[in-house]
């Protein structure tokens, strides 16, 4: 192997990761407010392909990243009302929402499958970082949406850490009555964060459509949303912990595809098995060290808050 | 001075009405497809003009009709098979791999021993299917049990594996090699195909569906086991605390909701396909959820939210050939689960009308 081969592979799983790392990052962000979104493949979904639509309509492939981001949050409201007002089963109105997601994309994307994108996002050149050798190639020749995930992550970071909103974010996922008690509105946060993770969520559904494929197929998310909810267990609920996992799961989603390309022995059927098999395996591991380390879930995530049970 | 300006008052109720849980279930469903009809209506299409198109597909005439009953048998055998994970709050979603692992083992045996008469295979498929499907189940129950590691995703993600898994043995060694290059396997002898009903496409797979419903109901409410399974579902604490191993119903129950989800792909192939092809199910394993659900958990409502979904998967299919994609029905099924996760606080609400008393007190 050349190392041009490995630059190669390592700068295709940043680009693999770039989708997941902004979904992951957005159900962080709802699962620290407390609501368990099983949505994102559906909202990624619809995210991808409405995007992709304004994006051919329009010709500007940003209108379609706005767009995207707009449909996102539009499917995150229907799961935030109906988990946090009507207080419903977060599991089952997420499934809801992957259901939803993938027969309105499938409905919405029909007239679009086949049809190219004339103008997919560009890399941008950065002076002097995108020049470095090794580390300019895979991390700075990129398009603009893997630059700004870039900062987006660390960003996440300090908000959740940092700073006295991400506090009362914290307070809400762990004891919404606490939070409550406190003053902190405990409704109209976990709406926010949940819409918040649909945006997200349709930005890296917008990412496959508009620069990794880029095309509009049916069912193109091909269970990305799925590995990025196990990606935030992985986090242990970090942003920047999620940084690296995306890429280390970017890595094992381009080396199959490399490898395919090179002709390995092995069977196609098998490579494309590799995310799906190292996700139940990377899960298991990381639960167990996890609950070694007795680190957890947000205290109340999945646990519908009502006022009246304090 | 306080004055009661509205009647009634909505509390807290601990049993559902009974006239409340069949009003949620159907108002859910014609509520969804209003909604729906707007969707339809807003991407420039008539919606009246496609459900007319659904209805008369599906009620106008005997292919359509017994076309439901067909997509309807796996519906009612995997809505059983996860139906019952959930009601110890277990949440297989993957019954559509559990699906296609048994669809595999059948084929397997029908393929291995195709000179065997059909009282000896069909039984044998039966029996390596539903082995199959309930190892699928079993492998991602192992780490619940005794690591808690989240089956949500496990079971879904082994779905992927396991279609990708069938892809190729289809497109790889099992290949017919009279089958003009295409992915599929060599059509069943006729000693490995289920008999059907007449001339229809109706097989014997129906029965399975019906038998398992009442033998799952009986389980579940009739004996010691369902009793166990419904306690650890309810109250994991009470279950432990009365002696209940929680670890052991982890793995017996995705075993046994893994070996019926795995029928339900033996009784599709050998009754309906005969062979063994990419794509044999449209996400059966995920509409599943959805029946399961919206029935309650029940083994008996599951038969009939089934032929619902079943007489829905039909007009996907008649609607398809006025250019939309056979997948929305996914939209619809999607909007049906919603209401009815709205509806469900109806379910733990009812309306009083608010009595003299309070009326007094208003006055006072």
């Amino acid at each position: 192997m050349t190392s041009d081969f490995v630059i190669a592979v390592l700068a295709t799983a940043i680009v693999a990761g770039t989708p997941l790392l902004y979904a992951a990052l957005g159900e962080i962000m709802a699962e620290r407010s407390g609501i368990l979104n099983l949505g994102v493949e559906g909202m990624m979904l619809v995210g991808a392909v409405s995007g992709f639509i304004v994006a051919v309509a329009t010709g500007d492939p940003w209108l379609g990243v706005v767009t995207a981001m707009c449909a996102g949050g539009a499917m995150a409201c229907i799961h935030a009302f109906l988990t946090v007002t009507m207080k419903a089963n977060q599991v089952v109105s997420g499934l809801a929402l992957t259901l939803f997601g993938t027969g309105l994309s499938a409905f919405l994307g029909k007239p679009y499958i086949g049809i190219p994108l004339k103008e997919p996002l560009r890399a941008v050149h950065l002076p002097v970082l995108a020049d470095i050798p090794v580390v300019g190639p895979i991390f700075f020749q990129h398009d603009a949406l893997v630059l700004l995930s870039f900062l987006l992550a660390p960003a996440l970071w300090f908000y959740i850490y940092r700073t006295r909103a991400g506090l009362n974010l914290r307070a809400v996922g762990e004891n919404p009555a606490a939070a409550d008690s406190l003053g902190v509105n405990v409704f109209r946060s976990r709406y926010g964060y949940v819409i918040l993770g649909g945006m997200l969520a349709g930005i890296g559904g917008a990412y496959l459509s508009l620069v990794y494929v880029p095309a509009w197929m049916e069912n193109m998310v091909a269970g990305r949303g799925w590995i990025a909810v196990a990606l935030v267990i992985f986090a242990t609920w970090n942003p920047l912990n999620a940084m690296l996992g995306a890429y280390i799961f970017g890595g094992v989603d381009a080396l199959g595809f490399r490898l395919q390309a090179l002709d390995v022995a092995v069977s196609p059927y098998f490579l494309k098995m590799l995310p799906y098999l190292f996700t139940v395996g990377v899960l298991i591991l990381v639960t167990r060290k996890n609950t070694l380390n007795r680190i957890g879930a947000p205290g109340a995530l999945g646990e519908p808050y009502d006022r009246e049970e304090r | 001075m306080r004055r009661a300006v509205f009647p009634w008052r909505l509390e807290k109720s601990l049993i559902p009405s009974p006239v409340m849980s069949i009003l949620v279930p159907v108002c859910s469903v014609l509520l969804a497809l209003l909604v729906g009809a707007a969707f339809l209506a807003l991407a420039g299409r008539d919606p009246w003009f496609l459900y007319g198109e659904m209805f008369s597909g599906v009620f106008g005439s005997r292919y359509g009709l017994t076309e439901t009953v067909v997509k309807a048998i796996p519906l009612v055998i995997a809505g059983l098979g996860v139906g019952l994970a959930f009601r110890m709050r277990l949440w297989n979603i993957g019954g559509e791999g559990q699906l296609f692992m048994g669809a595999c083992a059948a084929t397997w045996v029908a393929l291995t021993f195709p000179e065997q008469p059909a009282w000896v295979l069909l039984p044998g498929m039966f029996v390596v299917a539903a082995v199959g499907g309930g190892l699928w189940g079993l492998l991602p129950a192992i780490p619940r049990a005794y690591l808690g590691v989240n089956e949500i995703i496990t079971t879904l993600m082994l779905n992927y594996v396991a279609i990708l898994w069938v892809d190729y043995l289809v497109y790889g060694p099992w290949r017919d090699p009279a089958g003009f290059g295409f992915p599929l396997t060599a059509r069943f002898s006729s000693g490995a195909i289920l008999p059907t009903l007449g001339e229809s496409r109706i097989h014997a797979g129906l029965l399975v569906g019906f038998a398992l419903a009442l033998l799952l109901y009986l389980v579940l409410y009739r004996t010691r086991w369902g009793y166990e399974i419904r306690v650890v579902g309810d109250s994991p604490g009470a279950a432990r605390y009365a002696g209940i191993s929680i670890e052991r119903n982890i793995l017996l129950v995705m075993l046994v909701s893994g070996a019926i989800c795995g029928l339900a792909g033996m009784v599709e192939v050998s009754g309906l396909a005969h062979r063994l092809q990419p794509g044999f199910s449209p996400g059966y394993g995920y509409t599943a959820i959805i029946i399961a659900w919206l029935a309650r958990l029940n083994p008996l409502s599951i038969i009939l939210v089934a032929f619902l979904f079943g007489a829905l998967q039909v007009g996907g299919y008649v609607v398809q050939t006025s250019g939309v994609s056979a997948t929305t029905v996914a939209m619809l099924q999607g909007l049906i689960l919603f209401f009815v996760l709205a509806g469900e606080a109806f379910l733990k609400y009812r309306l009083r009308r608010v009595r003299d008393a309070g009326a007094g007190v208003a006055r006072a």
